[in-house]
C-alpha cells in the first residue's frame, strides 16, 4: 500500500479551496455557538469571534491571507448578490420609507457630518499621521466605497478597508447600549443608525437581532450613506485644507 | 429551479450595476447600483416574485457569514494599524458612538415631530 506523505497531503490541501471554505464555515458555526452560550452578548459579536478564530488558525497553520482568500472568495463573492437583495426588504417596506423620506435624508446628512467631523477632529487632536487621517475619514462607509474615497483623498486603501471593518465591529458592540441609553426602541430607527454608522456589519446585525424592518432600514442607510459620502467627502476635505 | 431563477435576477442586477459603475467611472460599488436597479424593477413590476424572494432572503439570512473572509483581512493591516493604534482606537470608539447616538436621536425626533411614522 502506498501512503502519501503528510507534507504532500498538506501541499494538496493548502492549494485547494476546500480547506479555507471548511475552516470559514466551522469557525462561523463555532462562533455562533460560543456567542449563544455567553447569552448573545454584543461585545463578542459572532463575526468578530469567527474572524479571531480564523486569524488564530491561519497563524497556527502558517497559511497567509492570500492563500486563505483564494478559497474563501467563494463566500466573499456572495456579498455582491446579497447587497442587491437588500432591495427586497426595502421594497416590502416602501410605504414607510416613502413617508419618512425627508427625516431619513436629514438624519443621514447629520449622521455623515457627525461621523466625518468627529473622526477628523479627534484623530487630528490625538496626532494621527496624515495618511492614517485620510484613511480614517471614510470609515463608516461600506468598504468598497471607502477604499475608493481613501485613494482619492490621499489615504491608504487597504488601511481604510481594515478601519472600516473595525468600525463595523465597534458599532455592533456599542449600538445596543447606546439605544438603551437614549431609550430608542423603534427597530426602524435602530436599524437606520446601525446602517449609517456601521455599514454592512450593522445591517447584518440588524437583520439577525432586530428583524426584517430594521434590516431594510439599515440597508437603506448603508446605501445612502455610501453614495452621499462618496460625493461629499472629497470636496469637504479640500475645503478643510487637509487634502 | 426557483433558486436558480432568483439568483440569476440578483446576478443580472449586480452585473448591470458593475457595468454602469465602470462605464461611468463613478466610485460607487456595482452591487449598490445593482440594489437601486432591482428596487426600480420591483417598483415597476409591483411585486416580488417568489423565486427572487427565496434566494434573496436566503442570502440575507446569512449576511453576517459573508463578511468573515474580508474581515480576516485585518491580519494584513496589523502593522499599519499598529503604528497609530491609540489615536485610531480612541477615534473609532468615540466617533462611532457619537454617530450612532446622533443619527438615532435625530431620526426619532424628526419622526415624532412629523407624527405619522412613529410607533409610540
Amino acid at each position: 500500500m502506498n501512503v502519501a506523505r503528510l507534507d504532500q497531503l498538506w501541499v494538496y490541501l493548502s492549494g485547494n479551496p476546500l480547506l479555507s471554505l471548511l475552516l470559514t464555515l466551522v469557525a462561523f458555526a463555532l462562533a455562533v455557538r460560543i456567542n449563544k452560550a455567553l447569552g448573545g452578548t454584543p461585545l463578542l459579536h459572532p463575526v468578530m469571534l469567527a474572524i479571531a478564530l480564523l486569524i488564530g488558525s491561519l497563524l497556527l497553520l502558517d497559511m497567509d491571507y492570500a492563500t486563505y482568500f483564494e478559497g474563501a472568495q467563494f463566500i466573499h463573492f456572495l456579498l455582491g448578490p446579497a447587497t442587491v437583495a437588500l432591495a427586497i426588504p426595502l421594497y416590502d417596506h416602501r410605504e414607510r420609507v416613502r413617508r419618512l423620506l425627508v427625516p431619513l435624508l436629514l438624519a443621514c446628512v447629520t449622521g455623515i457630518v457627525t461621523a466625518v467631523s468627529s473622526t477628523l477632529g479627534l484623530a487630528l487632536l490625538l496626532g494621527a499621521r496624515h495618511e492614517t487621517l485620510m484613511s480614517l475619514a471614510p470609515r463608516s462607509v461600506t468598504s468598497p466605497i471607502a477604499m475608493g474615497i481613501a485613494e482619492q483623498i490621499g489615504g491608504i486603501p487597504s488601511l481604510a478597508a481594515g478601519l472600516v471593518l473595525l468600525t463595523g465591529a465597534i458599532g455592533c458592540a456599542l449600538g445596543p447600549a447606546i439605544f438603551r441609553l437614549l431609550r430608542i426602541r423603534d427597530p426602524a430607527v435602530q436599524g437606520f443608525a446601525m446602517g449609517l454608522a456601521a455599514h454592512g456589519f450593522g445591517t447584518a446585525q440588524s437583520f439577525a437581532r432586530l428583524g426584517a424592518v430594521a434590516g431594510a432600514f439599515s440597508g437603506l442607510a448603508m446605501g445612502i450613506t455610501g453614495l452621499m459620502t462618496a460625493f461629499l467627502l472629497p470636496p469637504l476635505v479640500n475645503l478643510l485644507g487637509l487634502g | 429551479m426557483p433558486l436558480i431563477l432568483g439568483m440569476s435576477m440578483l446576478l443580472a442586477c449586480q452585473m448591470l450595476g458593475e457595468l454602469l459603475a465602470r462605464g461611468l467611472a463613478v466610485p460607487i460599488p456595482g452591487p449598490v447600483i445593482g440594489m437601486v436597479i432591482l428596487l426600480v424593477v420591483l417598483m415597476v413590476w409591483g411585486k416580488v416574485p417568489n423565486s427572487l424572494r427565496a434566494s434573496g432572503e436566503g442570502l440575507l439570512r446569512y449576511l453576517t457569514l459573508l463578511f468573515v473572509p474580508a474581515g480576516v483581512g485585518v491580519m494584513v493591516h496589523g502593522a499599519l494599524i499598529g503604528r497609530d493604534i491609540l489615536p485610531i482606537l480612541a477615534t473609532l470608539f468615540v466617533s462611532t458612538a457619537l454617530t450612532l447616538g446622533v443619527t438615532a436621536w435625530v431620526l426619532s425626533r424628526l419622526q415624532g415631530r412629523l407624527g405619522k411614522g412613529g410607533r409610540q
